[in-house]
């Protein structure tokens, strides 16, 4: 379907998508790619099982296990009765249902969003689904890609489509070029921090600008990661040269002819000069420090320069109320000084920045120093590909001669699943993605930041400017 | 699923901005395998304390709420994760309703699906309805789905907005996926047609 219009990446994904348009304007949307874990499948496989129906096209389908797992010796059984029949229930319905799956025994094996891409199994233009609000995480290739409940990924697996309802397009341009030190999770942080946790409430983000188009796919995924923490389903970036290099020879991307038709597809996934945004936000990447996340919600940022706010900054009563929350729930008065903050735990990991690029960024800082005596670190890779790659360049070796903690891959603390979790009232600095109360353990305390400022807080024992650091 | 027509229930007042997937329902009662049997998780770091008694000061452990069918909150309520297991607490607890400013997408689509109607509203009628909630035995808030209207205690009437496909599905109680199918034929063609296209998919 093409209009004469000028149109945004995201209207040209979905206009090559679109089955059918029902009576009240919403679209039957066509999934190329179902990314599945153990958490949000089983109800959905029962549905299946229960109304007679099969999975429509198991080839576009993929099945891994991330969320339960134990990131120590897995040559032993699940310890966890329910993780335990939760990761065999996947193993059974991936087996009953014609799925291809992962298991925690596969080198493949990782969290849902790093093994997609890994495996070329995330294209551009493709639209992607998960039930995991993280799957914005795809968007880095231009794949439209977004969070669905389990009665979704029903709906998906019984057709191969959604209804959907076409979101807003909104535009944040990043311009400059980031100083040393400066990353995309950084980039990502400031953006929440501006628009605020509900901003992209009702749409999907594109991101573009000299310092997005600067970003390794690695730098890229992270920022997409986090636009469900902005609020948007979906985030994007249009595909180059850096994305068709990424996924050529991947195991699942086409290949040979098929790879050059597919370039020649994806080339021209780029928004039109013209095309109309809703909304457009700028940032200038140039003058931005290090930022990590002070409260309970990843729009409660401060750069590392900055200081806590205080209850007495807020200019509305709702507003005091949440400040007033969220500080005594970190255990903070305002004010502080985030260099001042000591910590207990370091999470250097997950579907945000769990890469090879991350782990790497991360050994840079820690080589050749100890972390703090009273801080626990701990560095778990997004895959089993990721780890094998970091082994490869002794990555390991630094990080456990440093006194980091070195793990099997699996989301582990990000949301404390299994058994890797904070004991109340201890304060974290974490590479993960949500900052909410309990999220990584009951009454545990999380400040997101980057690999390279976790990293160097480990080492330290509290904040420090990485900038500076040595 | 069960139809959303007309709901007489109490209300209890969550006056909490970002009201996130994890408070609704931490993690450790996500390792179910069924949709039924999560009311006992709802809220729980908020209604338990650390010995896992009752917190007494929070909000669905009072008398007056222990059998609220409709919550009202402060704005972005839902946001976070995609878990369908946060409709799925709410619902096992007894709750069909939720009023507030604004939803996040995925929580507010994981709703219709499981029979429980979002509603927004204005800041200045969440203020009155907040204030309707906090009315302990009295609040008793009266929900008319097809009229799209909640009426409070006092009989003051608060219109709201719903898009007419969620409406019809949830005041019938229909299921998407045997609607969808209906559709088979023309997935099919979509199929035929990308199969030329985009080869690669």
């Amino acid at each position: 379907m093409t209009t004469g219009k000028p149109r945004t990446l995201y209207d040209k994904i979905w206009d090559d998508h679109v089955v059918d348009i029902q009576p009240d304007g919403t679209a039957l949307l066509y999934i190329d790619r179902h990314l599945i874990h153990e958490v949000t499948s089983p109800q959905a496989f029962e549905g299946l099982r229960m109304a007679g129906r099969k999975v429509h096209a198991p080839q576009k389908t993929l099945a891994v296990v991330d969320h339960n797992v134990p990131t120590t010796d897995r040559s032993k059984p699940i310890e966890d009765p329910e993780s335990k029949a939760q990761v065999e229930q996947l193993a059974i319905n991936a087996r009953d249902f014609g799925v291809e799956y992962y298991n925690e025994h596969d080198h493949r094996q990782g969290v849902v969003h790093i093994v997609g891409p890994e495996q070329g199994f995330t294209l551009p233009g493709a639209t992607i689904v998960c039930g995991d609000s993280h799957t914005s995480t795809h968007g880095a290739f231009g794949a439209l890609a977004h969070g669905i409940g389990t009665s979704e990924v029903e709906h998906v697996l019984a057709t191969q489509t959604l209804i959907q309802a076409k979101a807003k397009n909104m535009l944040v341009k990043v311009n400059g070029k980031l100083g040393e030190g400066v990353t995309a999770k950084d980039i990502v942080l400031a953006i929440i921090g501006k628009i605020g946790t509900a901003g992209g409430t009702g749409y999907v983000i594109e991101y573009a600008g000299e310092a997005i188009e600067s970003l390794s796919m690695e730098g890229r995924m992270t920022v997409c990661n986090m636009s469900i923490e902005g609020g948007a389903r979906a985030g994007l970036i249009a595909p180059d040269e850096k994305t068709f290099a990424y996924i050529k020879d991947r195991p699942k991307a086409p290949k040979g002819e098929a790879f050059e038709r597919a370039v020649q597809y994806w080339s021209q996934l780029k928004s039109d000069p013209g095309a109309h945004y809703d909304t457009i936000v700028e940032l200038d990447a140039g003058n931005l420090p290090p930022v990590l996340t002070w409260g309970t919600s990843p729009e409660d940022v401060v750069t590392i320069d900055g200081v806590v706010p205080t209850v007495d900054s807020a200019k509305t009563e709702a507003q005091r109320a949440k400040i007033a929350r969220a500080l005594d729930y970190m255990g903070l008065k305002g004010g502080e000084k985030p260099t001042d903050i000591k910590i207990d735990r370091v999470f250097i990991g997950s579907c945000t920045n769990g890469r090879i690029e991350d782990l790497r960024a991360a050994a840079k800082i820690a080589e050749g120093k100890k972390v703090a005596a009273h801080v626990n670190a701990m560095v778990v890779p997004g895959s089993g590909l990721v780890k094998e790659q970091a082994e490869a360049e002794g990555l390991d070796k630094i990080f456990v001669a440093a006194g980091f903690e070195w793990r099997e891959p699996g989301c582990s603390m990000c949301l404390a699943m299994n058994p890797d979790r904070l004991a109340p009232g201890e304060r974290c600095a974490s590479t993960s993605n949500r900052n909410f109360e309990g999220r990584q353990g009951f009454k545990g305390r999380t400040h997101l930041v980057s690999p390279a400022m976790a990293a160097a807080a480990a080492i330290a024992g509290h904040f420090v400017d990485v900038r500076t650091f040595k | 699923m069960d139809k959303f027509t007309v709901l007489t229930g109490v209300a209890a007042p969550l006056p909490i901005t970002n009201i996130d997937t994890d408070m609704i329902i931490p993690k450790q009662y996500l390792k179910t395998i069924a949709r039924t049997g999560l009311g006992k998780g709802l809220f729980s770091e908020l209604r338990y304390k650390e010995d896992g008694s009752e917190n007494p000061d929070f909000v669905l452990n009072q008398p007056a709420y222990r059998k609220a069918q409709i919550v009202v909150a402060e704005d972005n309520f839902g946001c976070g994760s995609s878990r369908e297991h946060a409709p799925w607490a709410l619902l096992d607890f007894g709750i069909r309703a939720i009023i507030s400013t604004s939803f996040a997408d995925i929580f507010y689509n994981n709703c219709f699906k499981n029979g429980i109607l979002p509603i927004k509203v204005s800041r200045e009628d969440l203020a009155k309805l907040m204030d309707d909630a906090q009315r302990g035995a009295n609040a008793t808030l009266t929900i008319d789905l097809a009229a799209q209207e909640v009426r409070g205690p006092d009989g003051g009437v608060v219109k709201f907005d719903i898009d007419p496909h969620r409406k019809h599905c949830l005041l019938e109680g229909l299921d998407d996926i045997g609607l969808t199918l209906v559709k088979a034929p023309k997935i099919g063609e979509f199929e035929a047609k990308i199969s030329q296209e985009r080869p690669w998919i």
